[in-house]
């Protein structure tokens, strides 16, 4: 059994929701990210969601753009966000870690070698936005022979069929963007998600992660309750843009809103 | 000797290229897309309303003009500009425009956004959106809209709000990340008219459809002027829209050279150009897969050239598979190499061309001294330089 799905079996046993970062490596230095990920998961976090920096993140609000665009500004990229992995796994063998990002850097990396990279690196789920199953299956794949999961999002226009399509092309868990927009919008609205949820768990059995628009603790409960886990990401990279002269303070601010999302979500 | 062509593929696909590379959500948009496009694309009503439009309200057909005192200067080919600049709003992009937008209003869309590069595009989304009543939103990058502050203006007038975006390298590529942002966001009431034959499926072939009268019109009046197909065509690629437009219904013609002009900016060589096709590799953007200009981690690089709509990463799939198959001959043209094409047509034929056009008139001035006086070139004249004034002013040091 993955990872993935070891972790979500036991907080599904434990009656818990998964509480999942987003960060983007090397964001803002590239040494702030790993002893970050450690901090993190004493918070209380399940799995981290790595962002690999991109030039051009389509489906990301500004705040996400602006941490790429500081990432990129110190040379960071998919082969050294793997780096920062292997830097992690060193003193960290349990936490999930799923790469979010755009093909792109896959791309010119080459499909293999990134599998082959991503096994070295212990990488355990993979998520391209740009990259729907209809494309993704060759890179596909190449993971699961890896013992990788691939990670596909859902979204609210999403059909049925394309919900099956999903659940058979991905594994670990689905992605639901809550919303119709970019990372960080401002317009969720849990009576949709939960309406839609019933739609996708009639179709497929895989653990759900909620995420887009996910800002502070009461949101985050109400979110994971629908699901089985919530993904917050723009909301903690606004601590690091807030604090770019002080970095402890963005640390410790980020891992107080986890803290109290983990709180929350346990109550 | 005639073979057929029928790309893309049902899935969008030119061999390797083209395809469906977007986030979740836009795969419903795109299907509806697609879907409402193809049933468009066989219904006599729609296509008498497109040509009417065509006809009526951009001027079409555009004239074939014989450039004889440039083909004489220059001593070899007969050359003929297809003279896209004449059209209403002064560019080829009127073309397009004019059909998506009328898919848009079949479909139901009220609202229209676009990106656009030198605003060509804009300028004639925002025309077709003021005709029809549809709110209209163009996004541009900020450093765009400093240097092509006239059509910044036609669009304001014409009811658009023009977005200047901020993000990334501040021209085409980050006008189109932001465009796709807004309609991720919108995708209930918005249609998106991308304005050149990239983007996901169905994008790059139905552009490349609504282009293809300017090839479909010349290959008749050449024939009716020369009685033969032409010998080359010429044409400007940025993301490569009035090229294909002007390629397509050659393809089967084997007979006829293509040549696509990329903008080699301060040279190829110096790593400041636009050029994908001649110095790129293949990779994904912006919904498909096809050559790109990026570093060895998958980085897009920023681009230059002179003229803003040529200024962008990529190009349309359909071109890396001509490129590939080796169909068609793409070639690059400096800054340097493209005023003397600016200067050349302005001051030999009276005719003042758009900077991306420029590039095709200077590789054309290399092209013709090679050929026989019996032989014919083609050039897409995709647009006229008034919207350049500014900018060439500028470099000779005058204040308009």
């Amino acid at each position: 059994m993955s990872r993935l799905a070891a972790r979500f079996e036991a907080l599904a046993k434990a009656g818990r929701k998964a509480l999942i970062p987003f960060v983007t490596a090397g964001d803002p230095r590239p040494d702030f990210t790993v002893p970050l990920m450690h901090e993190m998961v004493k918070a209380g976090v399940d799995v981290i969601e790595l962002g690999v920096p991109f030039s051009d993140p389509m489906a990301d609000g500004p705040v996400i753009q602006r941490a790429s665009e500081r990432a990129l500004a110190h040379k960071m990229s998919l082969r050294r966000t793997l780096e920062t992995a292997i830097e992690f796994r060193k003193t960290d063998q349990d936490t999930p870690i799923v790469l979010m990002g755009y093909l792109n850097p896959i791309e010119a990396m080459g499909y293999e070698a990134f599998a082959n990279a991503a096994q070295r690196a212990d990488i355990d789920g993979v998520l391209t936005v740009d990259l729907p199953p209809e494309e993704g299956l060759e890179c596909s794949a190449l993971l699961k022979a890896r013992g990788i999961d691939p990670i596909f999002l859902l979204a609210p226009n999403s059909t049925d069929e394309r919900v099956k399509k999903m659940d058979a092309a991905g594994s670990g868990y689905i992605y639901y963007v809550s919303l119709k927009g970019v990372t960080g919008a401002g317009h969720l609205n849990t009576a949709d998600v939960e309406h839609k949820l019933q739609q996708i768990r009639a179709n497929t059995n895989l653990p759900i992660a909620i995420g887009f628009g996910v800002k502070d603790a009461v949101t985050a409960k109400t979110i994971a309750n629908i699901g089985d886990g919530v993904v917050i990401g723009s909301a903690l990279i606004n601590k690091i843009e807030d604090n770019l002269d002080d970095l402890d303070l963005a640390k410790q601010e980020i891992i107080t809103l986890l803290a109290s999302i983990r709180q929350a979500l346990n109550s | 000797m005639t073979e057929k062509y029928n790309m893309p593929d049902e899935r969008g696909h030119f061999g390797p290229y083209g395809g469906i590379f977007v986030a979740e959500t836009l795969m419903p948009p795109i299907q509806e897309l697609n879907e409402a496009y193809q049933r468009y694309l066989a219904d006599p009503v729609f296509i008498a309303e497109l040509d009417a439009d065509l006809k009526y309200y951009v001027g079409r057909p555009s004239p074939l003009y014989h450039a004889e005192r440039w083909s004489r200067e220059l001593g070899g080919a007969q050359i003929y500009l297809k003279r896209e600049d004449l059209n209403h709003t002064g560019s080829h992009k009127i073309n397009n425009t004019v059909g998506q937008a009328l898919l848009a209003k079949r479909m139901g869309k009220t609202r229209i956004i676009a990106e656009t590069g030198a605003g060509q595009h804009g300028v004639a989304t925002a025309t077709i959106a003021a005709r029809l009543g549809l709110e209209c939103v163009v996004y541009m990058g900020a450093v765009d809209v400093a240097r092509q502050s006239l059509n910044v203006y036609r669009m304001k007038l014409l009811g658009a709000t023009v977005v200047a975006v901020e993000s990334g390298s501040k021209t085409l590529k980050d006008a189109l990340n932001e465009a796709l942002r807004d309609w991720v966001t919108n995708v209930d009431n918005t249609f998106y008219i991308i304005g050149t034959v990239a983007g996901p499926h169905p994008y790059p072939a139905m552009v490349r459809d609504f282009q293809s009268i300017i090839g479909r019109e010349a290959k008749e009046q050449c024939l009716e002027a020369t009685g033969r197909l032409p010998d080359a065509l010429v044409a400007c690629v940025g993301g490569g829209s009035n090229a294909i437009g002007l390629f397509y219904p050659f393809i089967e013609d084997k007979s006829v050279k293509m040549y696509g002009v990329e903008a080699a900016g301060d040279g190829v060589s110096t790593g400041r150009h636009s050029a994908p096709l001649c110095a790129g590799r293949p990779g994904v953007l912006h919904g498909n897969r096809t050559y790109l200009m990026c570093d060895d981690d998958g980085e897009i690089i920023e681009t230059h050239s002179i003229s803003a709509g040529l200024d962008y990463p990529g190009v349309g799939p359909e071109h890396a598979w001509l490129k590939d198959t080796g169909r068609a001959n793409y070639v690059n043209i400096t800054d340097t190499e493209a005023l003397e094409g600016f200067y050349a047509l302005t001051r030999m034929e009276g005719i003042i061309p758009a900077l991306e056009s420029s590039h095709a008139m200077a590789y054309t001035m290399k092209l013709a001294p090679t050929m026989r006086k019996d032989e014919t070139i083609i050039i897409n004249l995709s647009g006229r330089g008034d919207k350049d004034m500014q900018t060439m002013a500028k470099r000779e040091g005058i204040e308009l």
